[in-house]
């Protein structure tokens, strides 16, 4: 019979007795530091981020309107060489889903070589037709792309889903660091952990690379938040405070004359680069939503008129829209010309009578997904589901097929996680960011793993109760050593 | 800075200074009820409600006026858009808004302030009352203490100038009140209640110590009177109020060259205040002088957004 253990980041297929080869030092620590020491480092966590107000709201949830995410005390560690592999993955992908951007609102070759169904692109409610012919400055699309993934095994990583729009998160992956610093230095003494606090600068010259022409030498970029009703409210002013540039709402900003200001003090500043955290359908109700009181009146027509970078490019849904993502092997190929490095999940497109037919045979042992939901709603996991709800997600699918994709229920891996019972497996899954500037693409040697806390539980999204950790990515070898090196040198600088 | 930070920068500055205030005029009068007989108790506790304007709105509730009702309604009910809850709400509103412009130590102090009332919601005794407005106190210095060393920009003086304003009208409301507050029949003037209710007032404003510093002889109204108007060492006075107003105005025009209605309005009040002599001020009426002051203060605040474009 196949063991049908999941694969744990740190034991491998073995067991609390029989880590990884190269995480016995980590092992060791999780086996010696005592249970009710790690307990208390958690709680000392969680304290700092409910004072920090390091939390996100629950809409429709009045009494806990703001929570906290849980955190885990355990890191999740990639080893040098799986992180580069991981990264050179993760660059073709972004690469290739700026290419696909750039193609379809542009030429359309992918079309015209029938790569893809043009319907399924053209007539998918992700396809913005307000910025067809649009090339945003220096052609970036995807300047920001948070890309799920999970791991099945040792070599088996995959990605379940590209965030393209605007992805969150990357807060957390700063202030847990923060946190396992302050709280577990010793950890950083045994492991050489890649830093990740340089994502803010990198962020902001990443901004400013893509100002339009003209913006000057110091051009002036901003952060939009809907406001500080929003779940994401608190990253969105980390970014700003950590970049040191203005968090703005839509009414601070004010366009005239197809150029956009922001109303300080002082009268009228111009703003040349937006990291918008607000989706399309919000953004300028001349142009979408014409009832949204949150837009900024104009802003899409200073943006065509190639005066604003928008951060990312309106329209970029329709690069992560799960009925796209199917197709991403194909996307890849067609635009670096070389089998993808980082394979998607097997999918099945539901709009296809062949695939129709397996899904509805096979519900108990799938995923199913409406394409265009998120966050963990409308989606049926089969092996957990009721019988009542597998029924009423069969019936959805005869009336719909073309709203949903089903996948394998895979194994995803686990990491030792703390519960009241103590150590115990849990379901993690990744989140690296990827930026994309004017000179190319980079990848933070970091992420945001997000581990659902209920046993067996393959959801890890926070609305739905899943907490996060530290991702630790180990440098290697040789950069160690020029480290090592750097520092002497620096040092004897010092003494001369 | 955006016209929308400034303007919640200043209504932090206003709510924490308006939280702390309303902290120490419930912790007096818990005072000043335990030392007076009953019915002296009862008129404290509608004096405070009194002063922060809230006596209507107490009224409403049916609620009989007692150390425990008044108590409970002066700082956890969330109906009473004065209570302390509410004040620490809006502040925390407002920090959150302007997180960017804060430090870290500020928004977590005004953060901790506010996470006091998440715990504790249940009315207390005076003891547990006490308690309360102790830690709001020392919460709100806290976060006094961590705007003085945040960077010396716009963003601190706009959260002074809120401060200021807000400080001023609670001083001015505050001895109003008290002033005309009726001594129980039968009471002396000058006699045991009277007393309590001056040293009241000077607790409230934490200035018993500096009238023992700045005047030799005992406790006497019209001195009461004259340390809370005229003296500009003592913080909460409406002299030092509004030379703060000033100063701090001049600062942000010095630095962004923003100068107008503001600076002069504060300026001439200043020079008032400076021609200000109690005694005359007593003889004239002085629920006149600070009805005139109160107005003032409110027309400052209206320039000031001008001034700034507060959105």
């Amino acid at each position: 019979m196949e063991d049908n253990r999941a694969f744990d980041e740190i034991w491998g297929k073995g067991g609390p007795q029989a880590p990884r080869p190269e995480f016995a030092a980590l092992a060791a620590w999780i086996n010696e530091t005592p249970r009710e020491e790690l307990q208390r480092r958690t709680e000392a966590a969680e304290n700092t981020f409910r004072q920090l107000g390091i939390t996100f709201a629950v809409y429709g949830d009045r009494d806990a309107s703001e929570r906290i995410i849980p955190f885990d005390i355990v890191p999740r560690v990639f080893l040098a060489d799986e992180w580069a592999r991981l990264s050179q993955g993760l660059i073709q992908r972004v690469e290739a889903i700026n290419a696909f951007l750039d193609d379809i609102y542009g030429e359309r070759r992918i079309l015209a070589e029938g790569v893809l169904p043009a319907e399924l692109v053209l007539g998918n409610a992700q396809f913005r037709h307000e910025v067809v012919g649009i090339r945003p400055p220096h052609g970036v699309f995807a300047h920001i792309c948070g890309i799920d993934l999970v791991r099945t095994g040792p070599d088996e990583f995959y990605v379940l889903e590209d965030n393209a729009r605007t992805p969150s998160g990357v807060s957390y992956m700063l202030e847990n660091r923060e946190a396992m610093i302050r709280l577990c230095p010793e950890l950083f003494r045994s492991f050489r952990v890649a830093a990740v606090d340089s994502y803010p600068d990198r962020l902001h010259e990443t901004m400013r690379s893509v100002a339009p022409e003209g913006s000057g030498l110091r051009p002036v970029c901003v952060v939009l938040t809907p406001g500080h009703f929003n779940s994401a409210y608190y990253e969105h002013s980390f970014l700003a405070d950590s970049m040191g540039i203005e968090l703005v709402e839509p009414a601070d900003l004010v366009v005239d004359d197809d150029v956009v200001w922001m109303q300080t003090i002082a009268g009228r500043v111009k703003v040349d680069v937006i990291y918008r955290r607000i989706d399309d359908d919000y953004l300028d109700p001349l142009v979408f939503r014409p009832d949204s009181m949150l837009g900024v009146p104009g802003l899409m027509a200073a943006y065509r008129a190639g005066n604003v970078t928008l951060i990312n490019a309106p329209g970029n849904g329709i690069a992560d829209d799960k009925a796209i993502y199917s197709y991403m092997p194909e996307i890849v190929r067609f635009y670096s010309g070389g089998e993808a490095k980082l394979p998607n999940v097997e999918t099945y497109r539901c709009r296809e009578p062949q695939a129709l037919k397996y899904v509805l045979e096979r519900l108990p042992e799938l995923v199913v997904k409406l394409v265009d939901g998120s966050g963990g709603y409308g989606m049926l996991v089969g092996p957990t589901a009721t019988k009542a709800e597998i029924e009423a997600f069969r019936a959805a699918l005869i009336a719909e097929p073309h709203r949903y994709i089903a996948q394998p229920t895979l194994a995803l891996s686990t990491v030792p996680t703390m519960t009241e019972a103590g150590l115990a497996p849990r379901h993690v899954d990744f989140r690296p960011f990827v930026l994309t500037g004017r000179d190319g693409v980079q990848v933070v040697p970091g992420g945001l793993t997000r581990v659902a806390l209920r046993e067996g539980s393959l959801v890890v999204n926070s609305s739905q109760g899943g907490g996060t950790k530290d991702s630790f990515v180990l440098m290697p070898e040789e950069r160690r050593q020029m480290q090592a090196m750097g520092g002497m040198l620096q040092r004897q600088e010092l003494g001369s | 800075m955006l016209s929308r930070t400034a303007s919640s920068l200043y209504w932090l500055g206003r709510y924490v200074e308006r939280a702390d205030f309303v902290a120490r005029l419930v912790e007096a009068t818990v005072r000043l009820d335990a030392l007076s007989p009953t019915p002296a108790g009862e008129a404290a506790w509608e004096s405070a409600l009194r002063v922060t304007d809230s006596d209507a709105l107490y009224a409403d509730t049916g609620a009989p006026i007692d150390q425990a009702n008044v108590a409970r309604f002066l700082t956890i009910d969330s109906e009473n858009a004065g209570s302390l809850v509410r004040c620490l709400d809006m502040a925390r509103n407002n920090a959150r808004a302007v997180r960017t412009a804060l430090t870290r130590e500020a928004w977590t102090a005004i953060n901790r302030a506010w996470l006091l009332f998440n715990s504790q919601l249940r009315p207390g005794n005076a003891m547990a009352t006490l308690n309360l407005v102790e830690a709001v106190k020392a919460e709100t210095r806290g976060f006094e203490g961590a705007v003085l060393r945040m960077m010396r920009n716009e963003a601190v003086w706009l959260i002074r100038l809120g401060a200021a304003i807000e400080r001023a009208d609670n001083t001015a409301r505050l001895v109003d009140v008290k002033y005309h507050l009726l001594l129980p029949e039968g009471e002396p003037v000058g006699g045991i209640v009277d007393r309590d209710q001056w040293t009241t007032i000077l607790q409230t404003v934490s200035a018993v110590t500096a009238y023992r510093w700045l005047y030799a002889e005992g406790l006497k109204p019209n001195l009461v009177i004259d340390l809370l108007l005229t003296r500009p060492e003592l913080p909460r006075s409406l002299a030092a109020c509004v030379e703060e107003t000033v100063e701090v105005l001049s600062l942000v025009g010095k630095r962004t060259g923003l100068q107008g209605e503001a600076d002069r309005l504060a300026r001439n009040r200043m020079a008032k205040l400076h021609r200000t002599r109690t005694h005359e001020v007593i003889v004239r009426g002085l629920h006149e002088y600070l009805d005139e002051f109160i107005a003032e203060n409110a027309a400052l605040d209206a320039a000031i957004a001008r001034q700034f474009r507060f959105i």
